[in-house]
C-alpha cells in the first residue's frame, strides 16, 4: 500500500520548487516595501537593484511616525474601515438571513437590483455620488465614506452571507422551535454560532476592501485631517519628487492592521463547524 | 400524552394541493404510522401537525383544543428528523437538554434528566461528545434522546431509521417499540418502509396522492385492503392484480380460465397476494405457466411465472420448492384468498 503512496523523489522536488518559485513571485513585492523603507534616502538610487541596502535606517519610520500626518490618516483609516465591516456585515447577515429562509413579494427583483449594482464601472457613478454627497453636506467627513463604502459593499457581502446560511440545514432551526425556542432564539442560539466563520469572512473581506479603497476616498475628502491612510500616501508624492523611503514605510506600517485583523478572525474561518448536524 | 385530532385538513402551495380531506382521529397513547409513496404528502402532514407548516384549511386539535395558529413551541409536541438535525456546536449532553435550557430548568434537574436518557438509549459514555465524532446510529439515538427528555404530549417521527443500514435499522425498529410500551405517548411515525409499518404501527394511514387511502390495523390492511393502491402498496412481494371478466357466477380469467365466485358481480380486476398461491403440476391448476426466475430465500422461494396471457405472477411458497427456471407448471388460487377490484379500482365487499 504505502508503495502507491510515496512519491517519487523528484516528483516532491519539482513540487517544492514550484511553491518555492510562487512565494517568492507572490512575496517578493512585499520585500521589497520593506527593503525600500529601511534605506537611507541616498542609497535609494545609488544602490537601484541591491537585494539589501549597505546600511539600513529606521529613519523613514521615525520621520512617519513622529514629523507627519500619518497617525491621524492612520487612525481614520481604522474608524472608515471598522465601521465599514461592522456595518456591511450586520446588513448583509440579515438580509442574506432573509434571502435565504424567505420567500417574500419582490425577492427576485430585489437580488436582481442588488446584482445591477454590480455591473456598472466605479468611474461612471463617481460624480454622481460625489453630487449627492455634496448636498447633504458630508463631504470630508469619514461618515461619507463609510457610508459609500456600505454602499458598495453590501450586495456582494449579501449574497456572501447567504451562501453561508444556505450551507445550514434548515431541519437545525426547527428543530430547535420544536424544542421551545421562538424564531429568534433559533437564530441567536443555533444559527448565529455557526455563522460565526461566515461572518468572520465577510468582516475580513470588507474591510480589507474598505482599507485599501483610493477612488472615493480622494474624491470625497480634500481636507488633511479626514484623509485616510491610502491618500495620505499620495502626499509623499510632490510635484517635483516622490519620497519612496517614507512611503513605503508607511505601507510597511498599513499591512499591520490587516495582518491583526485576519489574525483575530482566523479562528473563526475554521470550516466544517456544521459537521455532524445531519445525516451520516 | 394527548389526543390528536385532524378535521377535513388540507394544506396547498399556490394553486397547488398536496393535501386534502385528511380526516385523523388519534387516540392517546396510540401509534399511527403515516405510510405511502414518497412525495405523497407525508412529511407535509407529519409538519403541520408539528406546527412547522401552516395548515391552508381545516382544524387541528389537540385534547379538544383548536391547534392552528399555536406555534410550534407552544405546541409541546417533540420531533425526531429524518436528518437528525442535532446541533452541532453542542455535546451530546447539551443537545439532549436544549429544550430544558430553553424552558429555563436548573442545571441539575438537566443533567439528571438527561442522565436518565442517555441511560436508556446507551449514550452515558458519549454525553461529552460533539455530534460529528457520532456514528449514524449514535446520532439516531442522540435525536430520539433530544425527544424523550422533554417527556411532551406526543412525538413525531419522520423517517427515523432510513438513513441507517439495515441492521441498525431492525435494532432501532425494536427499540422505538420498546419506547413506545414503556412511555405509552401517542406516537406518529411517517416511513415508506412497510416493514416498519406492519410492525411498529398500532393503526396504519396510507396515503397517495395526498389523500387518505385507508386507515386501519396492519391486518386490516392486508387482508381487507380497501383498494388497488392499498392492496398492493401493502405486502412483500407486492400481489398480483391481474383483469378479469364477471358473468354473475364465475370470474373469466384472460386465458379462457373460468373461476366459479358467487358475488363477483361488477368485478375487473382480481388480485391475489403471492403467497395465496399454490404450485401444482403442469395442467392441474387453475392456470398454467413457465418459472422464469427461482429464487431460494432458504426460508421461502419467490417463484415468478410468466402466465401467457395473464402476464407475470409472482408466487411465493415457504420452504424450499423444488421447481427449476423454465419448467411448466400449474397455479392454484386460493377462492377465501382472493380480492376483487371494480372498474374505479375499489375493493368489492366479499360475503365468503
Ligand atoms: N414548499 C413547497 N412548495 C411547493 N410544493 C411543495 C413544498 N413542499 C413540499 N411540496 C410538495 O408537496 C408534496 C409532498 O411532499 P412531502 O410531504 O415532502 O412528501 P413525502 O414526505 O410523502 O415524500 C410533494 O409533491 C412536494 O413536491
Ligand atoms: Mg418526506
Amino acid at each position: 500500500m504505502s508503495a502507491i503512496r510515496q512519491t517519487h523523489p523528484l516528483l516532491k522536488a519539482a513540487k517544492a520548487a514550484a511553491l518555492f518559485f510562487y512565494l517568492a513571485f507572490a512575496l517578493f513585492p512585499l520585500y521589497w516595501l520593506l527593503k525600500i523603507s529601511v534605506t537611507p534616502d541616498r542609497l535609494i538610487y545609488a544602490e537601484g537593484t541591491a537585494l539589501w541596502p549597505e546600511t539600513a535606517t529606521l529613519d523613514n519610520f521615525r520621520r512617519i511616525l513622529f514629523q507627519s500626518d500619518f497617525l491621524s490618516y492612520f487612525a481614520n483609516s481604522v474608524t472608515v474601515s471598522l465601521g465599514t465591516a461592522a456595518a456591511t456585515t450586520l446588513i448583509a447577515a440579515g438580509a442574506g438571513y432573509a434571502f435565504s429562509r424567505f420567500d417574500f413579494g419582490g425577492k427576485k427583483i430585489v437580488i436582481a437590483l442588488m446584482l445591477v449594482t454590480q455591473m456598472f464601472p466605479l468611474l461612471m457613478i463617481i460624480a454622481p455620488i460625489y453630487k449627492i454627497v455634496a448636498a447633504v453636506g458630508l463631504l470630508n467627513s469619514l461618515t461619507s465614506l463609510i457610508i459609500t463604502y456600505t454602499a458598495f459593499n453590501v450586495p456582494f457581502a449579501t449574497f456572501l452571507m447567504q451562501s453561508f446560511f444556505d450551507g445550514i440545514p434548515k431541519d437545525l432551526e426547527e428543530a430547535a422551535m420544536m424544542d421551545g425556542c421562538t424564531r429568534f432564539q433559533a437564530l441567536r442560539k443555533v444559527i448565529l454560532p455557526l455563522t460565526l466563520p461566515g461572518l468572520g469572512a465577510t468582516l475580513g473581506f470588507v474591510f480589507t476592501a474598505a482599507w485599501s479603497e483610493l477612488l472615493f476616498a480622494l474624491m470625497l475628502i480634500s481636507k488633511n485631517e479626514a484623509m485616510t491612510f491610502p491618500v495620505g500616501l499620495l502626499t509623499f508624492v510632490s510635484k517635483f519628487s516622490v519620497d519612496w523611503g517614507q512611503m513605503m514605510a508607511a505601507g510597511v506600517l498599513a499591512l499591520i492592521p490587516s495582518c491583526l485583523f485576519f489574525i483575530f478572525i482566523q479562528r473563526y474561518l475554521v470550516q466544517g463547524l456544521t459537521s455532524g448536524a445531519v445525516k451520516g | 400524552m394527548a389526543r390528536l385530532e385532524l378535521k377535513n385538513i388540507a394544506k396547498r402551495y399556490g394553486a397547488v394541493e398536496v393535501l386534502s380531506e385528511v380526516d385523523l382521529d388519534i387516540a392517546d397513547g396510540e401509534f399511527l404510522v403515516l405510510v405511502g409513496p414518497s412525495g405523497c404528502g407525508k412529511s407535509t402532514l407529519l409538519r403541520m401537525i408539528a406546527g412547522l407548516e401552516p395548515i391552508t384549511a381545516g382544524d387541528f386539535l389537540i385534547d379538544g383544543v383548536r391547534m392552528n395558529d399555536v406555534p410550534p413551541r407552544s405546541r409541546d409536541i417533540a420531533m425526531v428528523f429524518q436528518s437528525y438535525a442535532l446541533y452541532p456546536h453542542m455535546d451530546v449532553a447539551r443537545n439532549m437538554g436544549f429544550s430544558m435550557e430553553i424552558r429555563g430548568e436548573d442545571r441539575s434537574t438537566r443533567a439528571d434528566k438527561v442522565a436518565a436518557a442517555a441511560k436508556t438509549l446507551g449514550l452515558s459514555a458519549l454525553t461529552e461528545r460533539l455530534p460529528r465524532a457520532l456514528s449514524g446510529g449514535q446520532r439516531q439515538r442522540v435525536a430520539m434522546g433530544r425527544a424523550i427528555v422533554r417527556d411532551p404530549r406526543a412525538f413525531l417521527f419522520d423517517e427515523p431509521l432510513s438513513n441507517l443500514d439495515a441492521a441498525l435499522r431492525v435494532e432501532m425498529r425494536l427499540e422505538i417499540a420498546r419506547l413506545h410500551q414503556r412511555l405509552g405517548a401517542t406516537m406518529i411515525y411517517v416511513t415508506h418502509d412497510q416493514v416498519e409499518a406492519m410492525t411498529l404501527a398500532d393503526r396504519i394511514v396510507v396515503l397517495n396522492g395526498g389523500k387518505v387511502q385507508q386507515v386501519g390495523t396492519p391486518l386490516e390492511l392486508y387482508e381487507r385492503p380497501a383498494n388497488r393502491f392499498v392492496a398492493q402498496f401493502i405486502g412483500s412481494p407486492t400481489m398480483n392484480v391481474f383483469p378479469v371478466v364477471s358473468d354473475g357466477a364465475a370470474l373469466v380469467l384472460g386465458d379462457g380460465a373460468r373461476l366459479a365466485m358467487p358475488d363477483c358481480d361488477g368485478a375487473t380486476a382480481l388480485g391475489v397476494r403471492p403467497e395465496h398461491i399454490d404450485v401444482a403440476a403442469a395442467g392441474d391448476g387453475l392456470i398454467d405457466g413457465t418459472a422464469d426466475v427461482v429464487e431460494r430465500l432458504g426460508s421461502d422461494t419467490n417463484l415468478y411465472v410468466n402466465a401467457g396471457d395473464l402476464g407475470m405472477l409472482t408466487v411465493r411458497r415457504a420452504g424450499n420448492l423444488p421447481v427449476r427456471p423454465g419448467e411448466r407448471i400449474g397455479l392454484h388460487l386460493r377462492p377465501e384468498n382472493l380480492h376483487l377490484f371494480d372498474k374505479a379500482g375499489l375493493a368489492l365487499a366479499r360475503r365468503a
